[in-house]
């Protein structure tokens, strides 16, 4: 399903990526861990479509399609979901009418008829209970005035309504107390099926108590160093990374 | 062997020379603002209210009198939002069989009495002057004391004369008596090159408010200069919110006075411009009274080489204390040939009041944009959302239903005229 051969990409000229190998067959979720620095939101973002990077060697297909040639809604309506580190707030956007706006965009695309709003309403409300979030998230401006955690729930909303078929999940742990890291969880494992694969980047192996991936990569310095089965992430908890990276040097 | 100047002041005086005659009401005024009109000239570069807004095109151009009493409008009275009980001015003449009744306001065409209020400055400002010396109808509105005037829909057609430029200059009195209430909701719409000149006289009386949404969708090939006096006495509100969409050269100026304790002005306006459009939006809001509260967003959405232009001041006189007055303008540049100019002054002799203003001029945020599309958005709906929320603040501080509709639906409108 995703498959990144030789990836090198840089920002301003600045090798980040250096030849990456990686396939996530579908179904499958991945883990990519690795330290500060070590390109993993870079990949996401290079898979996901952002501007100012250059893709210098190697490429990613999805499905067989040249993802990194499809322009960002087109990976979107394609299947592609990045949930971001950093959620971007929308002031004057409200949620529902984004995410409303967002799934008929997809479905649009991909030649299926759009919902009004009642149907959207109704699946919204849907996978608000069983993410255990309020109704009034949907009536709240886009993430504006949002805590750290209710913008990573609301990422994973969107994940939850948007049904992609590969999630990129980058540092979507990061800033969350216990409770809102289960909802996370919870909102990744309910999309598990032989139709979903993930790609979670996380920095510590927390997450994937909760998330238990099928394979565990680490990447320093721009290169997958190592490829290992859950037993991986739990190894690095207990020795990090300084090790594995001294032994790559 | 000359043939007479046609052009600029003295056109518009020898237009003067020719109509004085069938001119309604005291012809003082007029002979006055004549006399000032031909002292002052129409304001230039060197006129420091003036320097950012350029008015040679008009001074260059030759205006006729409209002819067309009669015309047929239907294209554009079909633009015309549902709102209210309609009055409807035809190149600046009253046409009631397109107008309807208003019930609880008291509705009387200006031509009929041809009398002045007191707070235009004809003496002062040159485009009062020339409306003074030129007026020849307009809509004059009472609201008596503790009566519910409803809403009212004063709009105003161009019609287009190719080749035939015309002015025309209405003058407007609104006055509502003590707790009284309106919702005036003005629509200019055009088609062809024209002058619209018209100057507003709004007398609000203890505790009354008026709701006034103004809705400037001229012809791109218009000039629409607009001037507005406005007296706030004790406990009144006045509510307003300016949408400019129109106009080849336009400006709005506000003069709004805050005369009694405890008044209150909104003057919230949104101007969206593309193409070599300039708007202006001038105000000047006098605190005279102690616990006046002013409000005024005035956010521009440049596209083009459109040019939008903010002066704000707000004087706050001696014994004006616990004065609260807030001003901001806010600018997004949709392309790199857009221009905005903000002058923002603050006058303040009293030492217990509360004033802020700011400015903020900006692009659409990219990071924004890719948040978007990430999620399926494609990149020209992404741009149109995030302008339409930079709008929406502004907007939703109309509070009248009806009124914010009107808005609202003018923006899409536009929306999707910049799209095709």
């Amino acid at each position: 399903m995703l498959e990144i051969r030789g990836l090198a990409a840089s920002i301003n000229d600045k090798p980040i990526l250096r030849g990456i190998d990686l396939t996530v067959p579908q179904g499958e979720v991945h883990a990519i861990m690795g330290p500060n620095g070590s390109g993993k939101s870079t990949l996401a973002y290079v898979l996901s479509g952002r501007e100012g990077y250059e893709v210098t060697e190697g490429g990613a297909t999805f499905d067989g399609q040249d993802l990194l040639a499809m322009t960002p809604e087109a990976r979107s309506a394609a299947g592609v979901f990045l949930a971001f580190q950093y959620p971007v707030e929308l002031p004057g956007v409200g949620n529902a009418n984004f995410l409303r706006t967002a799934l008929n965009a997809q479905r649009r695309a991909r030649g299926e008829a759009e919902l009004d709003a009642i149907q959207f309403l109704k699946l919204a409300r849907g996978e608000l209970r069983r993410l255990a979030m309020a109704d009034d998230m949907l009536k709240r401006n886009v993430n504006v005035g949002f805590s750290g955690g209710e913008k990573k729930r609301n990422e994973i909303l969107q994940m939850a309504v948007l049904r992609p078929r590969l999630a990129i999940l980058d540092e979507t742990d990061s800033g969350l107390d216990i409770d809102a890291l289960k909802i996370v969880a919870e909102g990744v494992n309910a999309l598990r099926g032989p139709d979903f694969s993930a790609l979670v980047i996380t920095h510590y192996q927390r997450l994937l108590d909760h998330i238990v991936p099928d394979r565990v990569h680490v990447l320093a310095g721009g290169r997958i160093l190592r490829s290992g089965g859950p037993e991986l992430a739990r190894e690095l908890e207990a020795t990090g990374y300084a090790d594995l990276v001294a032994e790559a040097a | 062997m000359n043939a007479p100047v046609a052009t600029g002041v003295h056109g518009f005086l020898s237009r003067f020379e020719g109509l004085r005659a069938r001119l309604p009401g005291d012809p003082a005024p007029r002979l006055a603002a004549a006399e000032t009109l031909r002292t002052l000239g129409l304001p230039g570069r060197r006129d420091e209210a003036w320097h950012y807004t350029n008015l040679r095109p008009v001074a260059e151009a030759e205006f006729h009198e409209p002819l067309t009493p009669l015309a047929d409008c239907a294209a554009l009275l079909a633009r015309v939002p549902t709102v209210g009980t309609r009055l409807v001015f035809v190149d600046g003449r009253f046409r009631a069989d397109l107008s309807g009744t208003p019930t609880g306001a008291e509705f009387a065409p200006f031509a009929a009495s041809g009398t002045f209020g007191d707070l235009a400055r004809p003496d002062r400002d040159p485009l009062t002057a020339l409306n003074t010396m030129l007026a020849e109808d307009g809509a004059v509105i009472t609201v008596p004391a503790n009566t519910d005037g409803g809403t009212i829909a004063l709009v105003s057609l161009a019609t287009d004369t190719p080749g035939r430029p015309t002015a025309f200059h209405p003058r407007h009195r609104i006055s509502l008596g003590a707790a009284a209430r309106l919702t005036l909701v003005e629509i200019a719409l055009g088609e062809g090159t024209y002058l619209h000149n018209p100057v507003s006289e709004i007398t609000i009386a203890d505790g009354a408010t008026l709701t006034h949404v103004r809705l400037q969708d001229e012809s791109l090939s218009a000039y629409h200069l607009a001037t507005l006096y406005t007296a706030i006495a004790a406990g009144g509100t006045y509510d307003s919110f300016t949408l400019v969409l129109g106009g080849r050269l336009a400006r709005a100026e506000l003069h709004t006075e805050l005369g009694g304790p405890g008044a209150i002005a909104h003057l919230n306006a949104a101007q969206l411009l593309s193409g070599v459009q300039h708007a202006d939006i001038t105000s000047v809001v006098r605190h005279a009274a102690p616990h006046g509260t002013s409000r005024q967003t005035v956010k521009n959405v440049l596209d083009g080489r459109s040019r939008g232009v903010f002066q704000g001041r707000i004087e706050v006189a001696r014994h004006a204390q616990k004065t609260d007055g807030y001003q901001m303008n806010q600018a997004l540049l949709l392309s790199p040939d857009a221009e905005i100019d903000s002058k923002p002054e603050l006058e303040i002799f009293a030492d217990d009041v509360k004033c802020s203003h700011g400015a903020t001029v900006g692009e659409l945020d990219p990071e924004q944009i890719f948040y978007l599309r990430s999620r399926g958005i494609p990149a020209d709906e992404a741009r149109a959302i995030l302008v339409r929320a930079f709008l929406t603040e502004a907007i939703e501080t109309v509070s009248h239903d009806a009124a914010r509709h009107v808005l609202e639906q003018a923006v899409t409108d536009w929306w999707e005229r910049q799209a095709a």
